[in-house]
């Protein structure tokens, strides 16, 4: 374990007095609570520095003992050890248990046992996890089931179809076990989803741009237009322009828990100008031109 | 009968080592809101998440009342701005490709 500078955690010189160290310690985590800095995760491990540095420091003794081992307190730890089990192998006179001792260093390096003892029975619920999940869009079109391993415990998790990028859910109860009883934690998911179809997606609309050629789009036809999980037909109109948008209703993303329900699938035409013309081509586009200026 | 999504103030106050009096304050600044039936007082119990992060604000903090008022209202704002941003990024990626 890395020496750790509580004093420059906190913000303050070696001689601060007590007052000056709850005073930078209730500003630090006023600003650093992950409360006040919801999904914060840089806030969170601040706060736990905070936490520790606290700990250490606003109480006398082990402040003491900090400022006496200072970098070396793994050291000082070894020394303080081995001087111990020879007092108590010398005289069990001392009153100096190897309790008092590890809980001692436990609470002073982060060991976990707090400050103070009757925080030993308050209940607390415990810390809420956050997590990202990665899907592909089309992996949402459908509600799925999926599990997650967090912190070792599998959780069942049902996606309802139509999951946004970027929407949270709370999973009730999933996150850390509570302290003494104290309600579990809850699990916040964040789902990312990647798109690498040719659809794109805004909220429960699709958007798609499709090429038509020349020739449809001037003497009008039918082409197959692939919409998300099927085929349509669909009519093209004579003389259609190029950028012409077509709303094809209910095709287009699943409406989160609406069962059943779509948003709609929006078509732009962009029309595909014929290249590599033959002399024959250019003799007739000509002649076209000459009739339209004409 | 009471219902099951209901949970009384006076077990709450057990629960978390708080006074009546700070619920009913918080009641009367609209930072909760307590639910009546036959002159019990009740909280939903999709609010306690809220309560407990009250009553982190105030006892961890030292935030009062009006304090954690405001911290509240900025922290519903930072998330519907945050909200916001996932919408707008989302519609960026409509034209990031072309």
């Amino acid at each position: 374990m890395a020496f750790i500078d509580y004093y420059k955690i906190m913000g303050v010189a070696k001689t601060a007095t007590e007052k000056d160290i709850k005073t930078a310690y209730r500003k630090l985590a006023r600003k650093y609570h992950p409360d006040v800095n919801p999904n914060s995760k840089d806030a969170e491990k601040k706060f736990k520095e905070i936490n520790e540095a606290n700990e250490v420091l606003s109480d006398p003794e082990n402040r003491k003992k900090y400022d006496k081992y200072g970098e070396n307190w793994k050291h000082g730890e070894q020394y303080e050890s081995a001087q111990q089990q020879q007092q108590q192998s010398q005289s069990n006179q001392q009153g100096f248990s190897n309790d008092d001792y590890s809980d001692f260093f436990e609470s002073m390096f982060g060991g976990g046992r707090g400050n103070s003892r009757q925080s030993q029975h308050a209940k607390f619920k415990g810390q809420d996890y956050n997590s990202q999940l990665h899907l592909e869009l089309k992996d949402v079109y459908t509600a799925q089931q999926q599990v997650l391993t967090v912190n070792g415990k599998k959780i069942r998790l049902t996606i309802p179809a139509g999951v946004e990028n970027g929407q949270v859910i709370k999973i009730k109860d999933k996150g850390e076990s509570g302290i003494n009883g104290g309600p579990n934690g809850d699990l916040y998911i964040q789902f990312v989803i990647d798109n690498h179809t040719q659809f794109k997606r805004e909220g429960n609309n699709l958007y798609l741009t499709i090429d038509l050629d020349l020739y449809t789009a001037i003497l009008g036809g039918e082409i197959e237009v692939a919409t998300f999980d099927s085929k349509v037909k669909l009519k093209i109109k004579p003389e259609t322009k190029n950028g012409l948008k077509v709303k094809l209703k209910g095709k287009g993303f699943p409406i989160y828990k609406n069962d059943g329900q779509f948003g709609d699938l929006f078509i732009t035409f962009k029309i595909d100008s014929p290249t590599n013309l033959s002399e024959k081509e250019i003799a007739l586009f000509k002649e076209l031109q000459k009739i339209r200026t004409s | 009968m009471i219902p099951e999504h209901l949970i009384s103030t006076q077990t709450l106050c057990t629960h978390y080592n708080i006074e009546i009096s700070f619920v009913d304050s918080l009641n009367t600044m609209g930072l909760i809101q307590i639910e009546i039936i036959e002159q019990n007082h009740f909280i939903h119990i999709d609010h306690i998440g809220n309560l407990e992060k009250i009553i982190r604000l105030h006892n961890e903090l030292n935030v009062n009342l009006e304090g954690i008022d405001v911290v509240m209202n900025l922290l519903e704002k930072e998330q519907a701005l945050r909200n916001e941003l996932i919408a707008v990024k989302n519609r960026l990626r409509l034209y990031e490709n072309d």
